[in-house]
């Protein structure tokens, strides 16, 4: 995909032999590898694998305990963020480190500021910056407020903040997990042209398809080991996940064709107004049948959310009515839908799906703690009973835990979205809504998730799936539903759905025009 | 949050009212009150803001104090113990030395070091900072109740420097510039804050280290010693406060003479929105409507004193609740900082 000529000794970066060791884990085991100059480089693994733990001690916000880095192939020490940016080494973390309420300007030279006699130069630094973004053709309002702008563009300023310092190596942690597919789509030609102007980027994923759209070579990372090296033109999706899992994995999860029964849930023109008076969800109407699944896809932000949480309790709707098994629900009881088989996988896992600071064995009986056997005789709680539910549940469920009493914060992503289906699938269901179930997942959690969620199919459960991803939509749905600004633009049977077809619909073309 | 494309959008003289305009109906509001007073009668009308500025001037203090603070993260709500403490050792120090000046470096000095404390206990052992702040206060109650002697007075007090003919202008010239050593230095370190807070790259830092604190440490900024130095500084301030109190308003010391103006002076700082110039608007009104409650007193009015003296509070919340709006207050305020 590129035409460069790399040579051995024509190395950016090279990590040689580094371990990091935490109290009780080895996050980096021994681990080398090489960044070539002008290449995109991945790091492949699971969550927890250690990728961004490596670039932490890159970046110098943690210290190595072995090893050494060598850049334009001469040792270096790096003792923090300021020796990295020295060197030239930029980094856009995962969460974006922009402060919300400063403008763009402000966070580019946070750090490097200009001054003029005592005072920031703030009129020089917006010149610089329009320069240099014009240079790299990122464009940008070096006045806006960064808490006004997309995540998308966000993105580009902290991309900016690095070339501004002058980076030309360049780490990008799990930059796609926040953008849209298209945004996405706009990032990887930003990183090519990067490349092309001398910039060598790592690019840190667990997305496989990305690595095989972008990279010029991968290295992959499992338990803190680097396990392989590879060239993506010389691979493929499957070859990439076994090494990075370490066993086989199925990257769309075999399922026979539904077999749809009675309708379990049925939403009938339901409107909902949000915060700002704004109709967010405009008159939709489906239903969802036991055993089979329906799949709604769409780009963020276009009313699933606030469609959910009208059909699952947490908010009200301004008409229309939801009916599970035939009766007309009440808005705003979520009690009323767990007790009357609704399980609900929430969109933010951290926000609506976990306490946190709770313990394994409280988050798995958060909606059934106040029901025998969990609460004894006068309301007391008895522990053995929720003891014994949560390590039974932790076995079944495969959830990665030292021990049911570890808060639910120490785990990873994987896990803790376990812990959530272990809760909301070990109780009767007859429906089961899933927002966004997989994200942020790596592929050995979402192969196992997608298998349990076919499984309640199977069992004659009706499943409501909602998600960005459209391989995530093509794989579980049996029938799909499109949302664009509020509405349903069609649903159609997933056997007839094309990738370009759904993507088109998704960006708000008609079905009519097709 | 979610749907950008759909924000109302503000034009820029929506956002200028929305910005100014409390302050601009306060201010003119205040204005016609005291020209329609001095009109009925200079001498009072002069009097009262004299010591509307008097009045104010430890709460402008506190609050700069407190801001420096709370813009680098570190809730300090031990100023009534830093203004305490500064107050009795500036004292102490002018009784012993019979010098004004080496007495008013003593009160910033103790200041600091109460800053140093505080910064000790919420930076670098990430106590609970209303806890830390606590402990000055009672600290501070504690030890200059031990070891005040009744009877110790001043030798002397700070004197009001008229400037020149400006002390001459009607209505505003007695109260602006015919005031003592440490009012003028107020007035100057109220634009000082503004000046470091917004325009240089000390102001970028601490603010910074206030909202994403991470942020800044991933570009190189010393986050701890960000607070640090604000800390220590907002408890110098806090100290010259104390010193106005002893040296320059009353003369002598008295048992908890602070009196609760630390906490106004919080209260000061978050009607002003956290900002240096709108803490001294906040302070100038309070010190108004204490002033002119205080002239009521005298005339001839009837209703019971004890509703005139409610005043000040009324005005206080009808302004908070009304007209004040949502501050921002930085994100990362009261959160020690973690290195991982």
């Amino acid at each position: 995909m590129s035409e460069k000529t790399t040579t051995k000794e024509n190395l950016a970066l090279e990590v040689r032999h580094v371990t990091k060791r935490f109290p009780g884990v080895i996050a980096n085991d021994d681990v080398s590898f090489t960044l070539k100059k002008g290449e995109i480089h991945a790091l492949l693994g699971e969550n927890g694998a250690g990728k961004s733990t490596l670039m932490n001690v890159v970046y110098g916000l943690y210290a190595q305990d072995e090893g050494e880095f060598l850049i334009d192939n001469e040792v270096v020490e790096i003792n923090g963020p300021n020796d990295a940016i020295n060197y030239g080494i930029g980094m856009v973390h995962q969460h974006f480190m922009l402060v919300p309420v400063f403008t763009v300007t402000e966070n580019m030279i946070l750090g490097s500021e200009i001054t003029k006699g005592t005072s920031l130069d703030l009129a020089r630094a917006k010149k610089e910056i329009l320069e240099i973004s014009e240079a790299y053709g990122l464009e940008v309002d070096p006045d806006a407020l960064i808490e006004n702008l997309p995540v998308g563009v966000q993105q580009r300023v902290e991309i900016l903040k690095a070339l501004y310092r002058k980076a030309n190596i360049l780490v990008l942690d799990e930059p796609t997990a926040v953008l849209t597919p298209q945004e996405a789509e706009d990032l990887f030609d930003v990183m090519r042209d990067l490349t092309k102007k001398g910039v060598s980027i790592i690019f840190i994923t667990h997305k496989l398809k990305e690595i095989l759209n972008v990279a010029d070579r991968v290295t992959v990372m499992r338990r803190g080991k680097v396990v392989g090296h590879a060239k993506p033109s010389e691979t493929d999706a499957q070859g990439l996940a076994t090494m990075m899992v370490g066993r086989d994995v199925l990257l769309e999860v075999a399922k026979t064709p539904a077999k749809p029964t009675e309708v379990v849930l049925e939403v009938n023109h339901l409107k909902i107004k949000d915060e700002r008076d704004v109709e967010v969800v405009k008159d939709i109407s489906f239903e969802v049948r036991a055993g089979e699944i329906l799949g709604i896809a769409g780009i963020q932000g276009n009313g699933q959310t606030e469609l959910i949480e009208a059909i699952t309790g947490l908010r009200g709707a301004d008409s229309g009515e939801v009916h599970l098994s035939g009766e007309i629900i009440p808005f705003e009881k979520p009690r009323y839908l767990v007790e009357h088989g609704m399980g609900h996988v929430p969109e933010d896992r951290h926000k609506h799906g976990l306490v946190l600071p709770y313990d394994l064995a409280d988050n798995i009986v958060l909606n059934t703690y106040y029901q025998k056997p969990f609460a004894g005789k006068m309301m007391i709680r008895d522990d053995q009973a929720v003891l014994k539910n949560a390590t039974e549940l932790i076995k079944r469920f495969d959830v990665r835990a030292p021990s049911p009493h570890v808060a639910a914060s120490t785990l990873s992503g994987g896990n803790q979205q376990k812990v959530i289906v272990a809760r909301e699938f070990s109780h009767p269901l007859k429906v089961l809504i899933a927002n966004q179930p997989t994200r942020g997942l790596d592929v050995g959690s979402i192969e196992y998730i997608h298998k349990e969620i076919i499984n309640m199919r199977d069992e004659g459960v009706g499943v409501l799936v909602i998600s960005a991803e459209l391989d995530e939509i093509l794989s579980l749905a049996d029938r799909i539903a499109i949302m664009f600004r509020g509405e349903i633009v069609t649903i159609i049977d997933a056997k007839s759905a094309t990738r370009e077809q759904l993507g088109l619909w998704m960006a708000g073309a008609s079905p009519e025009m097709s | 949050m979610e749907n950008t494309n759909t924000l109302p959008t503000t034009t820029p003289q929506q956002l200028f009212l929305k910005q100014w305009g409390t302050t601009i109906f306060v201010s003119l509001t205040v204005i016609a009150i005291v020209i329609w007073q001095y009109i009925l009668n200079a001498n009072v009308t002069e009097a009262v803001l004299a010591s509307t500025i008097r009045q104010s001037t430890p709460l402008v203090l506190g609050a700069l104090c407190g801001l420096l603070g709370e813009r680098s993260a570190v809730i300090n709500i031990g100023i009534e113990g830093q203004m305490l403490l500064g107050a009795f050792v500036g004292f102490l120090v002018n009784v012993w030395t019979g010098n004004l000046w080496i007495a008013v470096f003593a009160a910033i000095f103790t200041g600091a070091v109460m800053g140093l404390l505080l910064a000790y206990m919420s930076v670098t052992l990430k106590m609970d900072q209303i806890i830390g702040g606590t402990v000055i206060n009672i600290l501070a109650l504690g030890l200059t109740g031990y070891f005040y002697q009744v009877g110790l007075t001043t030798k002397g007090k700070m004197l009001p420097i008229p400037l020149g003919p400006l002390a001459d202008i009607p209505i505003i010239g007695p109260a602006l510039f015919n005031n003592p050593p440490i009012t003028y230095a107020t007035f100057v370190l109220v634009f000082l804050v503004h000046y470091v807070l917004f325009h240089t790259k000390w102001g970028l830092r601490t603010r910074a280290v206030g909202e994403h604190p991470r942020a800044a440490d991933t570009l190189g900024v010393n986050v701890f010693k960000v607070r640090y130095v604000n800390v220590i500084v907002g408890g110098a301030i806090a100290g010259l406060a104390g010193a106005f109190l002893t040296l320059e308003a009353v003369g002598s010391f008295e048992r908890a003479m602070t009196n609760g103006r630390g906490f106004v002076a919080l209260a000061v700082m978050i009607f002003g929105k956290f900002t240096p110039l709108g803490a001294w608007g906040a302070a100038l009104l309070f010190g108004f409507a204490n002033a002119m409650q205080t002239q009521l007193q005298f005339a001839d009015i009837q209703v019971p004193h004890q509703f005139i003296g409610m005043l000040p509070y009324i005005l206080t919340i009808i302004v908070l609740s009304g007209f004040v709006g949502r501050t921002h207050i930085p994100a990362a305020d009261g959160v020690p900082y973690e290195k991982e």
